[in-house]
């Protein structure tokens, strides 16, 4: 095993349960309101990912906004999608990134354009996600470009990708996965878990495949503060598993942000028993305040600190 | 074949403006014949269309037509050579190919477009024509089951699928197959699925247009 490429590789190959939360750049130069959801979440999380025009939608670079975002004490995981860049923009990319500290980096495919504000938009997708995965191995562990070009300082990078437990079909999805892994993956972050009994059957079929031995899975949790939101992401969010118990449970509860936190505290409870879950990785979509409260009322507050 | 759609009657008026007093309609009786969009059937109706739209303003012109085996052979366009020359205007209802080889043709002339260029693509129903084939330059059906990735999958991800499906259906649409739930159910149906998690190395698009406009010499029948 080569030497860490970040702290958040440390803490992992330490042992730790890691603590990863979410911050999604603001449309337009804003470079406060960054800082101030970034001091927000000092000391109580591991890693922040930053989006990359998430839903296909302008905002600020993830790369910027994680550098501004690192200078007020956070570790940083940059995201990359192939929809907006080819194979020459995502790696000197990847260089530039290194260069300012950043040293994560979660490879997406990215929705599609019709997603967002600009359906009018030409896509790139030159590379796909398990291609930019290798592509950036390749660079940090060889040392050498797609081009082939060999480069004297090569970047650092620990690498991740996602995974979504709920997508069909099952196998189809589980060799993705695999081929994520093979192409040089060290971390997965998951889709927003809500359904557990489902999530625990994907974890099996993780640990049959020893898949949890070679990366370092944290599980998504998305906490909702409405029945709107939550049925939102039932009917208008790809990949998303809601059921209809916890809908339910939200609509009869008299206060929803509470219930919201309990409920993403129960997962958070119920994932951290799951073998080969090796932490969380937070996604309060539009509500990040919440996160130091989940984490502190979940029993991880403080996080832990490594060499 | 290549499939057209018909640009509507106003763009079209508003495209030919004035200034002119004959026009010639020509349609080409190969793909856009039979993707029903630029074919003798729908010069004719077309051409009566502006004859009467014309005829209520009060404005005299004269619209003549013709429909040639292929706008995309010299040897056809030659054939109505004189009739191009004789009229002001000329409006090609062939795809973009067909519209460039008049103007090559005949260069003093004013050729508009009748239709736009749709996709590649095959007759699934009357009147229903779907994708199959973007013309990417470097044929890899071998190795999707015959299912191709770049032409189905919205993203032409080449390594399975994005997370974005469900039940079958592209994030982008509901309408639109995961191509990547094709691949792997024909896959699975030929049970050959290991060959889909061997890793595809970033495609070469310069095959595509990539390399800049494409070219193709035969050197067995090219001579000069």
């Amino acid at each position: 095993m080569s030497e860490p490429m970040s702290l958040l590789q440390k803490k992992l190959e330490a042992g730790h349960f890691v603590v990863c939360s979410e911050l999604g750049p603001p449309i337009g130069a804003n470079v406060e309101f960054i800082k101030k959801k970034a001091r927000k979440l000092v000391g109580y999380v591991d890693g922040v990912n930053v989006t990359d025009n998430q839903t296909a939608i302008v905002r600020m670079s993830s790369i910027v906004a994680a550098h501004f975002a690192r200078e007020e004490g956070l570790e940083m995981i940059i995201q990359a999608t192939t929809r907006d860049r080819n194979r020459i923009g995502l790696q000197s990319d990847i260089l530039g990134a290194s260069s300012l500290g950043l040293n994560n980096v979660l490879c997406l495919t990215g929705d599609h354009q019709s997603f967002g504000m600009d359906p009018g938009s030409k896509n790139v997708f030159d590379l796909d996600s398990v291609q930019l995965i290798r592509a950036i191995h390749d660079m940090v562990h060889r040392g050498v470009l797609l081009n082939g070009k060999e480069m004297k300082v090569p970047p650092k990078m620990f690498i991740g990708a996602a995974a979504n437990p709920f997508g069909d079909p099952f196998e189809m999805q589980m060799m993705k996965v695999e081929k994520k892994i093979e192409a040089g993956a060290q971390f997965i972050q998951t889709q927003a878990i809500y359904n557990l009994d489902k999530f625990e059957f994907w974890m099996e079929e993780v640990r049959k495949r020893g898949i949890h031995k070679k990366v370092y899975i944290m599980a998504g949790i998305l906490p909702a503060k409405s029945v709107k939101a939550l049925r939102m992401m039932k009917t208008d969010v790809a990949g998303m598993d809601v059921p209809d118990s916890l809908i339910e449970r939200m609509e009869k509860c008299e206060d929803p942000e509470e219930e919201g936190v309990r409920v993403a505290i129960e997962i958070i409870e119920r994932v951290r028993k799951i073998e080969g879950v090796r932490g969380i990785h937070l996604m309060p979509v539009g509500w990040e305040k919440i996160t130091p409260e989940i984490i502190e009322r979940a029993g991880l507050y403080p996080r832990p600190e490594v060499e | 074949m290549i499939v057209g759609q018909q640009k509507k009657a106003e763009e079209i008026i508003k495209m030919l403006g004035e200034g002119w007093e004959s026009l010639l309609i020509v349609g080409c009786g190969t793909c856009v014949t039979v993707s029903l969009a630029g074919g003798e059937r729908e010069v004719e109706a077309l051409a009566n269309l502006l004859q009467l739209y014309y005829g209520k303003k009060g404005k005299k012109v004269t619209i003549s037509t013709d429909t040639i085996t292929r706008q995309c052979d010299f040897e056809f366009i030659d054939d109505i050579g004189e009739k191009i020359e004789d009229h002001d205007i000329i409006l090609s209802l062939a795809c973009g190919v067909g519209v460039q080889h008049i103007v090559e043709r005949h260069p003093q002339k004013i050729v508009f477009p009748g239709l736009n260029t749709s996709f590649y693509g095959a007759t699934t129903a009357v009147g229903e024509w779907v994708e199959r084939c973007i013309g990417c330059g470097e044929c890899i059906l071998d190795r999707f089951g015959g299912v191709c990735p770049v032409a189905r999958c919205s993203k032409s991800l080449l390594n399975g699928p994005c997370g974005g499906s469900q039940d079958g259906k592209c994030e982008v649409d509901d309408d639109i197959d995961c191509g990547w739930e094709l691949i792997f159910n024909r896959m699975k149906d030929l049970d050959i699925l290991d060959k889909l998690l061997v890793f595809e190395d970033p495609k070469d698009w310069q095959p595509y247009r990539d390399g800049g406009p494409r070219k193709l010499v035969n050197k067995e029948y090219y001579d000069e």
